[in-house]
């Protein structure tokens, strides 16, 4: 049997080998904590502190706004500073609470698993994982304990687990199969309980054999769970392509993976579940991949949320000779491009990627040579050219009837364009504005 | 407060490859065939093409100043126009009619349409079949060794034998770069293994072609003749439209299905334009018979649209 796969797809510059041989490294901040309201899909979350408070380590400041929301929790002790909009890595300002931390680095208690998973009922665990404020930590955000709640839970036959880490450069989901295996099984596990039909499946890719040795030892005695090597190709993460590679299931943008009878999860979503269920933590940290050609030392950190995105530069030696051009949170396919390294570090960042020169700044688009390659690569099956030129000329309509709308925007068309055009732009464009104006 | 950075849209990276040095590879491509049509035909020959590429280019930019365009003469597609044209154009044509040739290839097939990606017809081929009925005479008179000679398929049209070892190598009467199987099949490997065209168009042309003519040979009594049908596939221009012009991206399909689509369609056509059958009429086919699957390109598109990831995918109950 070949590797579990998707047509299309492209093979970036992987990067990878700057960091991946990097154990985690804990970095503890000394700076001031920023915290957004909004990490998540949905409501923003309402401050529960005010001014002058005094907040300890992992003490609730923040509760969900609504059933799609999530609560927030402080990551150090010290105190309230203020609650203001402070610049986010979407380049907007978020309503924000800021602690300055005392260094004192004080915890509330956690309480740990009081019985054996076995016996937690569905409303415990759940309860467990909100309670922890957990939402996917791949980037989207939407709210854990909302993807564990599908309409019908004896439905769902799969839990996939997307080690795949198929943007380049990202190394902090590999770091943590090899370094902490156990709580990623566990995670799994623990999801499982939930869905008395489901299977487990870790899906990683081939260039990580360490990670796929090392799992499938950990699941070797547990039947329902099982580890898929997929071949490594980029967008083999995005949600429908790998619901695809490991179930031969389509989804489309009318559906949510339930509705294929999946439910996806990120590695570190599933090891800050493993963590409030079975020690009742809340989601203080994750793994941040500091890297790019002009960071000094590239490297894995285990950060605290909060942290502001200059410190973690500066604990990673700095930059190399002059400022980077480009700062990007995320991989660099579907990263966010900041102005700024005040921002802080928030549930969904995954990477700080600092790059000496910003090669698209000196690519000038021209006209399409109609060459095939976006079509070719295009893991949605779409005509990005085409779609990009209806984008342009406003015909909305035709853009909708041409499924520009199951455009994931994973930016494989613009990669690949030897005309330079910004197709993935042009096309996300037009679908926010098309979805915006769905909702009015 | 440091300074702003740049920011941009995902994704921030790009491949290396760009329009010119997709085309740069296409020039590359045509040199073998460039170098065989001079070695075969002599100082015109290069002469011819260094006229067609000077004239294009220049035509381009003469043309995208005065409009006050973008000057887009550093992306290539000018050359590689130029050369296609040259290579389509007998050794012996006035220089006159190449500039003309060239003149027409870019500021009225490609330019009033646009520019480079808009033309709806291949540039070299509108401008040969624009010469071609023009200047009939001057674009037939075939000559080789200074002296006028039938090409390979009309001599097979007229039942004569043809050395097939001459024809791969391309010491025959034709245009300059249609001659040389060998050296364009050079050139069409570059090219694939450059990843620039891919073998659908080629494949299901020249197989389709192949098929029909080796039908055609059973048919007509002749049994299996392979050299027939091998002179039939290295003559004509057959490899020339196949591997270089059929897969010009801006006049073929974009997709993988509409072009293989598009390759059976052009066998089809130059099997039918080219009828062996017919002593009567012109050996030529390829050249038409491209135009025509340009102007299909639209239609075939039409239903070859790709179909999306997960259409029609059912919810699980």
């Amino acid at each position: 049997m070949g590797l579990l796969t998707f047509k299309g797809g492209i093979h970036p510059y992987e990067g990878k080998e700057l960091t991946m041989d990097k154990p985690i490294e804990v970095y503890l901040p000394k700076g001031d904590m920023v915290y957004p309201l909004s990490q998540h899909i949905g409501a923003p979350a309402k401050p529960l502190v005010k001014k002058g408070d005094r907040v300890l380590a992992g003490q609730k400041i923040a509760e969900a706004g609504g059933f799609v929301s999530a609560h927030i929790h402080a990551t150090v002790s010290g105190t309230v500073k203020c609650i203001e909009p402070r610049l986010s890595s979407g380049g907007n300002k978020v309503n924000s609470i800021v602690v300055e931390n005392d260094g004192a680095f004080e915890s509330v208690e956690f309480h740990e698993m009081e019985k054996p998973l076995e016996e937690m009922s569905r409303e415990e665990i759940i309860g467990a994982i909100q309670e922890a404020g957990i939402v996917g930590m791949g980037g989207a955000g939407f709210p854990t304990h909302v993807k564990l709640s599908p309409k019908n839970v004896d439905a769902i036959d799969y839990i996939i687990v997307n080690g795949s880490e198929c943007e380049p450069y990202l190394t902090s989901d590999y770091r943590r199969m090899l370094e902490e295996p156990e709580k990623v099984v566990k995670g799994l596990e623990i999801v499982l309980q939930l869905f008395p039909n489901a299977s487990g499946i870790i899906a990683v890719e081939n260039n990580k054999p360490k990670a796929i040795q090392i799992l499938k030892e950990k699941t070797s005695d547990i039947p329902r769970i099982r580890v898929n090597t997929m071949k490594t190709k980029y967008p083999e993460g995005a949600e429908r392509q790998l619901i695809y590679a490991n179930t031969k299931r389509y989804v489309n943008s009318n559906m949510l993976p339930a509705d294929a009878g999946c439910i996806v999860h990120n590695i570190d979503t599933l090891v800050a579940i493993y963590e409030a269920v079975y020690m009742g933590r809340p989601l203080m940290e994750r793994i941040v991949t500091v890297t790019g050609d002009a960071i000094v030392n590239p490297q894995n950190y285990k950060v605290l949320l909060g942290t502001g995105f200059q410190e973690l530069i500066d604990a990673a030696g700095g930059y190399k000779g002059e400022e980077p051009e480009k700062i990007i949170a995320g991989g660099p396919m579907m990263g966010k491009a900041i102005i700024s390294t005040d921002i802080p570090l928030v549930k969904g960042s995954s990477a700080i990627l600092c790059m000496q020169e910003d090669e698209v700044a000196s690519c000038e688009p021209s006209n399409c040579i109609r060459c095939g390659r976006c079509v070719a690569v295009c893991p949605g099956r779409v005509n990005p050219s085409q779609l990009a030129k209806l984008a342009q000329k406003g015909k909305l309509d035709e853009f909708v009837e041409q499924d520009g709308m199951e455009c994931c925007e994973c930016g494989c068309c613009s990669y690949v364009c030897p005309a330079k055009r910004h197709l993935t732009q042009t096309i996300a464009a037009t679908r926010k504005s098309i979805l915006a104006s769905r909702k009015k | 407060m440091t300074e702003l950075k740049k920011i941009s849209s995902s994704p921030h990276v790009r491949q290396e490859d760009s329009t010119a040095s997709i085309m740069l590879d296409v020039v590359i491509a045509l040199l073998p065939a460039s170098i065989m049509g001079v070695y075969n035909f002599g100082i015109s020959a290069f002469l011819l093409i260094v006229i067609c590429m000077a004239s294009c280019v220049a035509s381009e930019w003469a043309f995208e100043y005065f409009s006050k365009r973008k000057i887009t003469i550093s992306d290539f597609s000018a050359v590689v126009t130029g050369i296609l044209l040259a290579l389509n154009l007998p050794p012996s044509l006035p220089w006159w009619m190449a500039v003309l040739g060239s003149v027409f290839a870019i500021i009225v097939v490609k330019q009033l349409f646009g520019g480079i990606g808009q033309n709806f017809m291949n540039p070299a081929l509108a401008a040969r079949c624009f010469l071609l009925l023009s200047f009939t005479m001057s674009m037939t008179n075939f000559t080789y060794d200074a002296v006028t000679t039938a090409t390979p398929l009309a001599m097979l049209k007229a039942g004569e034998s043809v050395d097939l070892l001459r024809m791969f190598m391309g010491s025959t009467a034709g245009t300059i770069g249609e001659t040389s199987t060998a050296a364009l099949l050079i050139g069409g490997a570059y090219l694939l293994f450059k990843r620039v065209i891919d073998i659908r168009i080629p494949l299901s042309y020249i197989g389709t072609f192949g098929i029909c003519i080796l039908i055609y040979a059973l048919a007509s009594g002749r049994g299996w003749d392979w050299s027939f049908v091998a002179a039939h596939l290295c003559g004509g221009g057959l490899m020339l439209g196949a591997i270089f012009m059929a897969t010009d991206y801006v006049t073929s399909p974009i997709t993988a299905k509409g072009r293989w689509i598009y390759g059976v369609l052009l066998g089809g056509l130059t099997f039918v334009l080219r009828s062996p059958w017919n002593s009567g009429t012109a050996a030529e086919g390829v050249s038409y018979a491209i135009l025509c699957g340009n102007l299909l390109v639209p239609i075939i598109e039409r239903f070859t649209a790709p179909k999306c990831f997960g259409k029609g995918a059912v919810k699980h109950e």
